[in-house]
């Protein structure tokens, strides 16, 4: 399976940094079609009007975390349920992980990451380059 | 505060704390023994309680916990706010820049171009400091709040009187006095404010 670039992508993340860090990191890897949420509920919101090829969420962040963000899309029963998520985090205990796991993410960054680090992420999740 | 004084303050608190037991344990003595109850020991034990628990209410009040709750602490707080701020905004300048090389960049075309590409991607990919030191200066901020609500509810414990002990007072001399470290942006007197202070005082 070769990856589609043309899917739309969102990242949610609080810090602005990390938002235009990973989206020219995207671009990079070809990834034009890039929508951004700062929180768990502004991102509910855009995954519910428009449909995403990927989800890329950081985990600390209010008020909706990331990993409650991924327990609602997984509990929809939209079409969005079984949407690639990817969380990018700094939380790198393993009961956030396993945590992350049981609510059924598909891959896992712990911050600070390189390009090549999300580039195989995505690959894991979306098929080869 | 040295490890000596930290030390020396320690033993004061055990040796008063024994003290205390000792009076008290006195007294119910006393009481159980009636024999041995009179009127005047009965007054001398309390007025040793007394000054035992005046002694440690003054010494807590030296602390300053009630500075400590007012001052120190949103002090503290606000400086690790500004930290977060100024990293920000520095990143965001950062990443402008890198944006405008990777045009101008793409303009070149070709190997150099590609190699420039790689070099401002790992730019980009180092500002994620900015991400992880605003998550632990975050957390260094809630710990304090932490120990300030504590602090809040000793104060309660004590009374504001006794929080707040005596004046406490700049020590410092010389240039050391006017050493104070960058000011908070609210208060920070701008370029222009100095350029303008400078002037009137040249006039004069």
């Amino acid at each position: 399976m070769s990856v589609n670039k043309n899917i739309n992508i969102l990242i949610v993340d609080d810090y602005t940094t990390m938002l235009r860090i990973i989206k020219n990191l995207l671009k990079q890897l070809g990834f034009n079609n890039v929508d951004e949420a700062t929180d768990g509920t502004a991102a509910l919101e855009k995954i519910k009007a428009k449909e995403y090829g990927l989800v890329i969420s950081d985990w600390n962040m209010e008020p909706m975390t990331g990993l409650e963000l991924l327990k609602q899309v997984r509990a929809s029963e939209a079409a969005f349920k079984n949407v690639p998520f990817i969380m990018v985090t700094a939380e790198s205990k393993t009961e956030n992980v396993v945590a992350a796991k049981q609510a059924g993410v598909n891959n896992y960054i712990v911050k600070p990451f390189n390009a090549e680090t999300l580039k195989t992420k995505i690959a894991s999740v979306l098929g080869e380059f | 505060m040295s490890e000596n004084l930290a030390v020396k303050q320690a033993e004061e608190g055990t040796s008063k704390r024994d003290k205390l037991v000792k009076i008290i344990g006195s007294m119910l003595d006393k009481v159980e023994k009636a024999g041995s109850l009179t009127r005047e020991s009965i007054f001398q034990e309390l007025k040793d309680l007394k000054k035992v628990i005046e002694d440690s209410r003054r010494e807590i009040g030296i602390a300053r916990p009630g500075d400590i709750r007012t001052k120190d602490i949103p002090t503290a707080t606000d400086e690790l706010d500004a930290v977060v701020e100024a990293t920000a905004q520095a990143t965001a300048t950062i990443m402008d820049a890198c944006d405008a090389i990777q045009t101008a960049a793409g303009e070149i075309g070709g190997d150099q171009a590609n190699r420039i590409n790689d070099e401002i991607m790992k730019i980009f990919e180092a500002c994620s400091f900015q991400d992880i030191t605003g998550q632990r200066i975050t957390k260094v901020v809630k710990t304090l709040k932490n120990i300030e609500e504590r602090v809040g509810h000793l104060i309660s414990l004590l009374g504001d009187k006794a929080a707040n002990a005596g004046e406490e007072e700049d020590k410092r001399v010389g240039d050391a006095k006017l050493l104070n470290g960058p000011q908070l942006p609210p208060k920070a007197v701008s370029q222009d404010e100095i350029d303008k202070l400078l002037a009137e005082l040249d006039g004069q």
